[in-house]
């Protein structure tokens, strides 16, 4: 059958025909487009390596700059820290300063109080023993002459002596 | 003399409206040529279309005659128009000692002649590579102009096909020493998808459906195995059993593997001309077929049915045009892939 | 006859490339991340079972149209 017989005239047309094309585009197409697509590929894979470089180098310096970060903020709470101790323990000082010196205020106003209520006491006493002898001269120079009454006389005075 | 040529340029005239209206081109040349007495025989119009031929029927009357280029040895190498083979009535005729009977030139005293002219294969084969030829030479255009920056253009929409050619096809299936075959790999690619796409085209050829075509390009992809062929490839042809059996043993199962493995190298080849040529054929003689059956039962429903089924087909055949230079390529890679093989 | 044998032919392989076409599609659902070499693998398979179909085909024409 026609169909399926090979005609030598077509092959060797083919032949020469594929031969030509596979040679001129081998030489003029295919070999420039599959080394730029080589080339292309080499400088996207180099591109992107440089990329994933740089991206490395930017998450060091971040974590270095969150280092310094962390660090200052820790002497930050340090200095902080320090400077609320000192405020409290100045304020401690001047608590503790006041209550001695108002203590000791309080201490010689007693003693002072003391002292003048000794004062005051021996004064009284020496006010009531004038008064003492006053009354009692009085009434010795008035009531001398009733015997018992002069003995009632003496008894009071002397209770009222020991009461005081 | 005057009424025909008016009937020619009706012809004509009609053809060329129908040219616009592929489903109706047969139904044109059926009333207005062959006339009511001669019986519509789709065997002969497929025939016709899937064979080889000296003209060119672009459609009905629009005829291209090609160059015949014949040698003899009686008559030595002849070039003169096929149009001379055709009498004034179309009626086929002897010319300067040569007859054609169905596209077969003889000479006419029965002795056989060495036919090279250029058919409407040829003719396409020609086309083709121009195709191919000036789609390429612009791609590679682009590479240049576009260095180092992003495809544009006609470069952008071949490039991913390259691409895929090269790593799906070749990478894939021959291992790391791909890049001598790349040139043929992908020359062979797109030149069994351009031919099979032209053969779509209304009034072309059916190249890559043609047995001597698929036959070529088969015989080029053994030829490129075998010299390719590594130690490995070899041995496994002359010693398929290895160590695996005294010699003895072997030689007695060798008369019945040598040939079996000779067989095997050559159905490989034989298998991509057959797969090629029967699958653009057999669609060829699908959609014609679908056609033909408007014109065998007469009847307007067929035809609109048919047209709008073969559209479908046609549809289908766009498919099966880039399947089967992708099937052709990748098999090809495949057999070169088993002769560079370095070892199991 | 070779119009029959032809359809038989094509009856064999399209049984056949169903089964690969089956096989194929049940890896990939099975194994989507393996989808593209089971593609490769299905197209060769099918080719070479077209293969034998067309071998049957063209036979059955050419003692179909050898009458």
């Amino acid at each position: 059958m026609a169909l399926v017989t090979p005609d030598i005239g077509l092959i060797i047309w083919q032949l020469i025909v594929f031969l030509i094309v596979l040679f001129i585009l081998r030489a003029f197409v295919w070999r420039p487009i599959l080394s730029a697509l080589k080339t292309r590929e080499f400088q996207i894979e180099d591109s992107l390596r440089a990329a994933e470089h740089a991206q490395e180098e930017m998450k060091q310096i971040k974590a270095d700059n969150e280092y310094l970060l962390q660090e200052a903020r820790i002497e930050r709470d340090a200095i902080l820290k320090e400077a609320r101790d000192e405020a409290s323990h100045i304020i401690e000082r001047a608590k503790a300063e006041t209550s001695d010196i108002t203590s000791k205020m309080i201490q010689d106003a007693r003693e002072a109080i003391e002292v003048e209520k000794k004062a005051a006491l021996s004064e009284v006493k020496a006010l009531v023993a004038s008064l003492s002898l006053e009354i009692a001269e009085k009434v010795l120079r008035e009531k001398l002459s009733d015997d018992k009454s002069q003995k009632a006389l003496v008894e009071k005075f002397i209770k009222d002596v020991k009461v005081n | 003399m005057l009424k025909r040529s008016n009937f020619l340029t009706i012809n004509k005239f009609l053809a060329i409206i129908l040219l616009v209206m592929p489903g109706l081109v047969w139904a044109g040349g059926g009333s207005g040529k062959d006339g009511e007495d001669e019986q519509f025989d789709p065997s002969e119009l497929i025939n016709h279309h899937i064979s080889d031929s000296h003209v060119w029927e672009i459609t009905h009357g629009i005829v291209v005659h090609l160059p015949v280029i014949v040698y003899s040895e009686e008559k030595g190498l002849d070039i003169f128009s096929s149009a001379n083979f055709f009498g004034e009535h179309e009626e086929v005729k002897p010319y300067n000692g040569y007859v054609m009977d169905h596209d077969h030139i003889t000479l006419e005293s029965g002795g056989h002649v060495f036919d090279i002219s250029i058919t409407k294969n040829v003719l396409f084969l020609f086309i083709d590579a121009l195709i191919l030829i000036l789609v390429f030479s612009a791609v590679a255009r682009g590479y240049k102009k576009n260095a180092g920056k992003a495809p544009k253009g006609i470069q952008s929409f071949f490039e991913p096909i390259i691409v895929f050619v090269r790593d799906d096809i070749a990478r894939d299936n021959i291992g790391h020493k791909y890049e001598r075959f790349m040139p043929f790999l992908l020359t062979v690619f797109f030149f069994i998808w351009f031919g099979n796409l032209l053969g779509l085209l209304p009034g072309a050829a059916n190249m890559t459906g043609n047995i001597s075509v698929t036959l070529t390009l088969a015989v080029i992809t053994l030829i490129i195995t075998l010299f390719s062929g590594r130690k490995t490839y070899w041995l496994h042809i002359v010693d398929p059993l290895g160590k695996s059996m005294p010699w003895a043993g072997k030689l007695l199962l060798y008369i019945i593997l040598w040939p079996v493995e000779i067989i095997g190298i050559f159905t490989k080849p034989f298998s991509l001309m057959i797969r090629l040529f029967a699958n653009i054929t057999a669609g060829h003689i699908l959609i014609l077929s679908i056609i033909s059956l408007a014109f065998i039962f007469e009847s307007l429903t067929i035809g609109v049915v048919g047209a709008l089924f073969a559209t479908v087909m046609n549809m289908l055949e766009l498919f099966v045009a880039v399947l089967q230079a992708y099937v052709f390529t990748l098999l090809s890679a495949l057999y070169f892939g088993q002769a560079v093989q370095e070892h199991h | 006859m070779g119009a029959v044998g032809a359809g038989l032919a094509v009856l064999g392989a399209g049984l056949g490339i169903g089964l690969i076409g089956k096989g194929a599609t049940e890896s990939i659902a099975r194994q989507p991340e393996a989808a593209g070499k089971i593609q490769t693998a299905m197209i060769i398979a099918a080719a070479l079972i077209e293969g034998a179909a067309l071998f049957g085909v063209v036979v059955g024409l050419l003692a179909g149209s050898g009458n």
